[in-house]
């Protein structure tokens, strides 16, 4: 018997070495590199200059460039709008459609639609939309008198953060119904109806039936999301380019790294990013308590 | 019974106003990009095109490498569906039909790279992959990829072994069978609607990836079609009608594989976060 249970371990040891060994050499060691090519100074277009180490220059750097103090704000202010914003709509469309009606099916595929196409499509089709001079958008509000003359509405301080949380509220409430949907199926309709019987009012029935029972999934949906919209990329490089008080940290990140070419610099902004998603992480699961394990 | 049709009247109301909000932007994409270039930079726009202009397509193909972008996201998002599927299936049932120490941790350490944001390993895998020399070849895209995609592929198929009963395993043993062949010869034929479900989600993830393949490719024979759609170059204005034309042409084989998939996409996609 004690054989039998070597065998299998070793088989299992076996079976999941790949998986740890890939995860362990694109994920970890990356993780690990970045932190150490922080403390360097890295430039790959001036090899002359070498590599010397620099110490803590770099998070310095990061720590007094008002720069990445509004990337930070940016990433927080978009990631706060649309997860909220994503899970309320998401919440009152799965409440109203968790019911049989006829088509649907058709509701169901639709939504699935703008969760599959790629982001960087979605983002061209609302940066034409946005479009100041033949944009839909502009031209509708024109049409209907609110607005006398087009308007930038992604080269303008005011609209272009706004513009980036319509294209993400587009593409990810309905991931956000999907996701609840399921959830509230799951809740037996006997908790109504006792509910209705002690002569509870609507409201008072989600508050104390379908809020408390949906909690768990509310929070790993809300932890998915708000991890996924902190390191927002696609949206904002295709849709401003980072201008306008738009820039995201990875688009910072990305920007020092690839186009000037600091990768000292850029890693230390990846290292910063890591932990920025720790933190997140680490409040939906502990404080909250997520539980996103099976 | 007033009420009821009042009730009914909202819901059906709110319903068609979120179809829509949701089928709009993909209508308008496709009006532009059968629109003539002057006809795109009509005001006030046209809603229905006066006359359709297919050139727009014929375009995309002549006058750009679409079809090399629509050949590499297809190679990269096919062989990182293929990988991720063998990698996580050998996982996946170690995970969920053998004993042994360390999975609570194995599963804690998949967890953390499925929140693993990836800007944070790009600059160190750019330098990885070019001291490799493996900057413009799938390699590059393909091997991130699978990574990312392991949290999903392992989830999605140790739930799927979880479903088949133990007697299974046991009668195979058994009869003679080691752990690896009863998981090759008897458990993985069975989870194939398991591994089908994983792999589209898979590929439509790989096929859909921006960051990596925009900064691990740099010639443009390499880039893939996400990257080409947002990189469309124009001389004086944005091509508004060929990045629609591009922009339908990816969308036409999603839709298509949401529509025939559906019921699994959706099963897929919240098998992890409701247990039931």
């Amino acid at each position: 018997m004690d054989k039998e249970a070597t065998r299998e371990a070793k088989t299992a040891y076996l079976l999941v070495a790949p998986s740890l060994i890939v995860i362990g050499v694109i994920a970890l060691f990356p993780i690990l590199r970045s932190l150490w090519m922080s403390f360097y100074a890295i430039d790959l277009t001036l090899p002359q200059l070498g590599r010397p180490f620099v110490g803590l220059a770099n998070y310095l750097e990061i720590f007094t460039d008002s720069r990445f103090w509004a990337a930070l704000w940016n990433t927080t202010y978009f990631t706060v709008i649309s997860v909220t914003l994503e899970l309320v709509l998401g919440l009152a469309i799965a409440m109203l459609v968790n019911r049989p009606f006829a088509g649907r099916g058709l509701l169901r595929a639709s939504v699935l639609i703008p969760w599959a196409i790629p982001t960087v499509v979605s983002a061209q089709m609302w940066r034409w939309i946005f479009n100041d001079k033949a944009g839909i958008l502009g031209s509708l509000l024109q049409n209907f008198k609110i607005l006398s003359e087009p308007y930038p509405w992604l080269a303008s301080v005011e609209t272009a953060r706004l513009c980036i949380i319509a294209a993400d509220v587009w593409k990810t409430t309905p991931f956000m119904v999907l996701l609840l949907l399921a959830g509230l199926q799951t809740i037996s309709p006997e908790y109504y109806e006792a509910a209705m019987v002690d002569g509870a009012t609507p409201f008072r029935r989600f508050l104390h039936v379908t809020l408390p029972l949906l909690k768990p999934i509310i929070l790993v949906a809300l932890l998915f999301r708000t991890l996924d919209a902190f390191r927002i990329f696609d949206l904002v490089y295709v849709l401003t380019g980072g201008a306008f008080k738009t820039e995201t940290l990875s688009v910072l990140t990305s920007d020092v790294t690839f186009k000037c070419s600091d990768y000292g610099q850029g890693s230390a902004l990846a290292v910063v990013m890591f932990c920025c998603i720790m933190v997140i992480s680490f409040i939906f699961i502990k404080v909250l308590g997520a539980k996103v394990e099976e | 019974m007033k009420s009821n049709r009042l009730e009914k009247a909202v819901f059906f109301t709110v319903l068609s106003l979120f179809l829509l909000v949701i089928l709009f932007p993909f209508y308008w994409q496709f009006v532009t990009s059968i629109k003539s270039d002057e006809e795109i930079w009509k005001i006030p726009p046209s809603l229905f095109p006066q006359v359709t202009y297919w050139d727009n397509y014929v375009r995309i193909f002549k006058l750009h490498n679409f079809a090399r972008y629509l050949w590499n996201s297809a190679m990269v998002a096919s062989l990182t569906t293929i990988f991720s599927l063998i990698v996580g299936a050998f996982s996946a049932y170690a995970l969920a039909k053998l004993k042994f120490r360390g999975k609570h941790l194995i599963l804690s350490l998949v967890l953390s790279v499925s929140m693993f944001p990836p800007i944070a390993i790009a600059p160190s895998l750019f330098m990885t992959l070019k001291q490799m020399h493996m900057i413009n070849t799938y390699w590059a895209l393909i091997l991130p990829y699978t990574t990312f995609a392991l949290p999903l592929a392992l989830w999605n198929l140790t739930a799927f072994f979880r479903q088949l009963p133990n007697e299974l395993q046991e009668a195979a043993r058994v009869d003679g069978c080691s752990f690896f062949q009863t998981f090759w010869k008897i458990l993985l034929p069975l989870t194939a609607p398991g591994l089908f479900t994983t792999g589209i989600l898979v590929f439509i993830a790989a096929w859909n990836e921006f960051l990596f393949a925009l900064t691990f490719t740099t010639e443009d024979r390499m880039r893939t079609v996400p990257v080409g759609i947002a990189l469309f170059p124009g001389e004086y204005t944005a091509p508004w009608g060929q990045i629609a034309a591009a922009s339908v042409v990816v969308t036409i084989p999603l839709v298509l594989l949401v529509l025939a998939f559906q019921r699994r996409i959706v099963a897929g996609l919240t098998a992890g976060a409701v247990k039931g």
